[in-house]
């Protein structure tokens, strides 16, 4: 393809896995020279195969097809850009023209603009316009703050955390391990063995090894539960860095992954991604349909390799249990197990009378409730105890 | 034969084997050939992911070596094991035949001769047909051990018998590397591979895959069947019908001798489309009805 330079098309692909990182995307150097190799080996005929070739290389995850699709569009949005690119002419990026017609991703915006305001020409009413599809009116939408954790709480945390024994924690795999009693006979080692003595095979053992299933915990965060978010945020982060394979899923009238927010370190640091995410803090709770998205949209992916779920929630639904039932049903079919953790203020009480209650009392494999949650650690009690028997508490 | 040179040519090397691919996965099959990549394909379960595999080894004359993944898939079957009958039995005769001298025994037993390959190893080998495709099939139900042995495998294509040594592909395998999403696939394992995500195929190309695969069916059946299972996909049901199940739904009712949808004929086979029975007992009667009477409004209207 000539003797232009193809130095300004990589420069430009550089430049454009910039503006993908700075939305949010994960671009690593390998990717950009995987890139640029690819656009050389496919060549440039169309816009369309360009698009796909930068897709290909530049995308890893199926989530970030918007964000790439969009800064795709606003960042050779002008074809005859391409055009002149495509005859590696192709001159330094420019900051795109005001245009009221593409309605771009706000990050996507602000990656390519920055902040400042006579750069980002995006128009305003716009802006509104994403606000008012996002933020429903029927819903509380309310964002959260909690105060930075003490060192002794962070403490307290991680010497709680130790101590949680859930129930079936440990599940055999099929992977093995050398072990003198073990059942299986490791064919290899002894071969091996043998070569050194004589005679006789001295037989190796395997056994199976043991790993904790994944951990995938639903948790209530609507304002009947508020007063112990605080708790449980410490117990979901102390956990989520813990053990690994742990997904962690907050809902209120709407359903948030947290998990990777979660991951953070500090603990403040993580409440603080945790909070910015979440919309639904301390309104009402809509069980059945959220639970529903859970099971449509994470169900498959999370839930393999028999996970336990943790449900936490006081069962209180503002939707009056409406399709509850089916949806905790479909959950505690693909659930190794299912627990469900209540912590109701007046535990002696308790009467399963909520109509939310009455649909997930059937479908939980173990029942914990705990009364005055004032702590992580009487939080950990609870999940490592004895499971409540609901009968008795039915009876009483 | 040699692979493509061109995207346009990839999507007719793929068309030749009944394959009909969009744009988007033919660049991906295309870029992942030339480059000598990878490619990860994810997608639902039945939109033809391990389908490209099979076409490809068939169009290209090359010889499709198949690694199935479950949990705690290992390297003794994934590849390689030793033959430990056949080397108990060369012991044996080693002392029968008194021979002393334990080294050389050692070295001999653990000898290429007493090596099963499995297909990792055996995608390695070279064949006269030129590299074999390597389709490791589903991934995402394998445990991360596995998937971080691969990493070797996939960037180096070369494999590590301790007892042998490096065993390195002169040529590099094709590799499609297929996911469910059951899972999400660690990092390390994307950024060595080529990704494309393979949706379901709007109506157009559904139909022309049904031309293909269900012959049988009359045009009108097929395009009746193409609208319902696309306004299927709209309904936000727990398990969306893939490509195969159209194509299963599609030979069901050929084999039914129908010529048209109708709502008895629907309701009696719903199950080769949908696999859950909430969908069943949602889409079974009046919402199959509605979709029913649009596909006939629409019709009318195109008459």
């Amino acid at each position: 393809m000539g003797t232009g330079s193809p130095e300004r098309l990589a420069e430009n692909i550089v430049h454009f896995a910039r503006v993908l990182r700075r939305a949010g995307m994960k671009v690593g150097p390998r990717q950009v020279l995987d890139a640029i190799e690819a656009v050389e080996v496919a060549g440039l005929r169309s816009r369309e195969d360009f698009y796909w070739t930068m897709h290909t290389t530049l995308v890893k995850r199926h989530d970030a097809h918007v964000i790439f699709d969009q800064a795709f569009h606003v960042f050779w949005r002008d074809p005859q850009l391409l055009d002149r690119m495509m005859a590696l002419m192709l001159p330094e990026i420019r900051m795109p023209e005001n245009d009221d017609s593409e309605k771009a991703n706000r990050r996507i915006s602000e990656a390519l603009f920055g902040n400042d305001a006579d750069e980002a020409r995006e128009p305003d009413s716009d802006l509104e316009i994403d606000a008012s599809e996002t933020f429903s009116a029927a819903e509380v939408l309310r964002k959260k703050d909690f105060e930075q954790m003490s060192a002794a709480e962070l403490a307290e945390a991680r010497a709680a955390i130790a101590r949680l024994r859930l129930p079936l924690d440990e599940a055999r795999i099929r992977r093995t391990r050398p072990s003198a009693r073990g059942r299986l006979t490791d064919m290899r080692a002894s071969l091996r063995a043998s070569l050194r003595g004589g005679g006789i095979i001295p037989l190796k053992k395997r056994e199976y090894r043991r790993r904790r299933p994944p951990l995938v915990v639903l948790c209530d965060i609507s304002g009947s539960m508020s007063a112990y978010a605080r708790v449980f945020l410490q117990f979901l982060h102390a956990l989520t860095n813990d053990r690994d394979r742990v997904h962690v899923f907050l809902f209120g009238t709407r359903l948030t992954n947290v998990t990777r927010e979660l991951r953070h370190r500090d603990i403040d640091e993580a409440l603080a991604r945790v909070t910015a995410t979440v919309d639904d803090w301390d309104g009402g709770t809509r069980i059945g349909e959220t639970l529903r998205r859970f099971n449509v949209e994470w169900g498959r992916r999370v839930l393999g390799q028999g996970a336990i779920v943790l449900l936490v929630t006081d069962g209180l639904d503002r939707d009056a249990g409406q399709g509850v039932e089916p949806e905790i049903a479909r959950l505690h079919r693909q659930a190794k197990r299912l627990i469900w953790l209540n912590p109701l203020l007046r535990y002696d009480r308790f009467e399963p009378k909520s109509l939310g209650i009455k649909a997930l009392l059937p479908h939980v494999d173990e029942f914990r409730a705990v009364h005055n949650l004032d702590s992580l650690t009487a939080l950990i009690d609870t999940l490592s105890g004895p499971a409540t028997r609901i009968s008795e508490r039915r009876a009483a | 034969m040699s692979i493509p040179s061109s995207i346009d040519e990839t999507v007719d090397l793929l068309a030749r084997g009944a394959y009909v691919a969009d744009r988007s996965l033919a660049t991906a099959v295309f870029l992942a050939l030339k480059m000598g990549r990878p490619l990860l394909l994810e997608g639902e379960a039945g939109v033809g992911k391990t389908e490209i595999a099979k076409v490809l080894s068939e169009a290209l004359g090359r010889r499709l070596i198949r690694l199935q993944c479950y949990e705690g898939l290992d390297t003794a079957s994934a590849v390689y094991e030793w033959n430990y009958q056949a080397q108990m039995i060369e012991i044996r005769l080693a002392e029968a035949e008194g021979k002393q001298d334990r080294e050389a025994l050692g070295k001999d037993i653990f000898s290429e001769r007493f090596l099963i390959r499995r297909p990792i190893l055996q995608a390695l080998a070279p064949d006269v047909a030129g590299p074999p495709v390597l389709l490791i099939d589903e991934l995402d139900r394998t445990d991360e051990p596995f998937e971080a042995y691969l990493l070797e495998v996939l960037s180096d294509f070369q494999v590590t018998v301790p007892e042998i040594g490096t065993i390195k592909a002169i040529e590099p395998p094709i590799v499609i590397v297929t996911s469910n999403r059951t899972r999400e696939i660690h990092d390390a394992l994307k950024r060595r591979c080529l990704y494309h995500w393979v949706d379901y195929p709007d109506a157009a190309r559904e139909l022309e895959i049904l031309k293909l695969k269900a012959p049988g069916a009359s045009a009108r059946l097929s395009r009746e069947v193409v609208t319902f299972v696309q306004s299927l996909r709209k309904l936000d049901l727990y398990k969306n019908p893939g490509v195969a199940e159209t194509i299963d739904w599609a030979t069901a009712l050929t084999q039914l001798d129908a010529l048209a949808l109708d709502h008895q004929v629907v309701n009696d086979t719903l199950g080769a489309l949908l696999k859950y029975q909430d969908d069943i007992a949602r889409v079974q009667g009046s919402e199959a009805a509605h979709i029913l009477e649009e596909i006939r409004a629409g019709a009318q209207v195109a008459q």
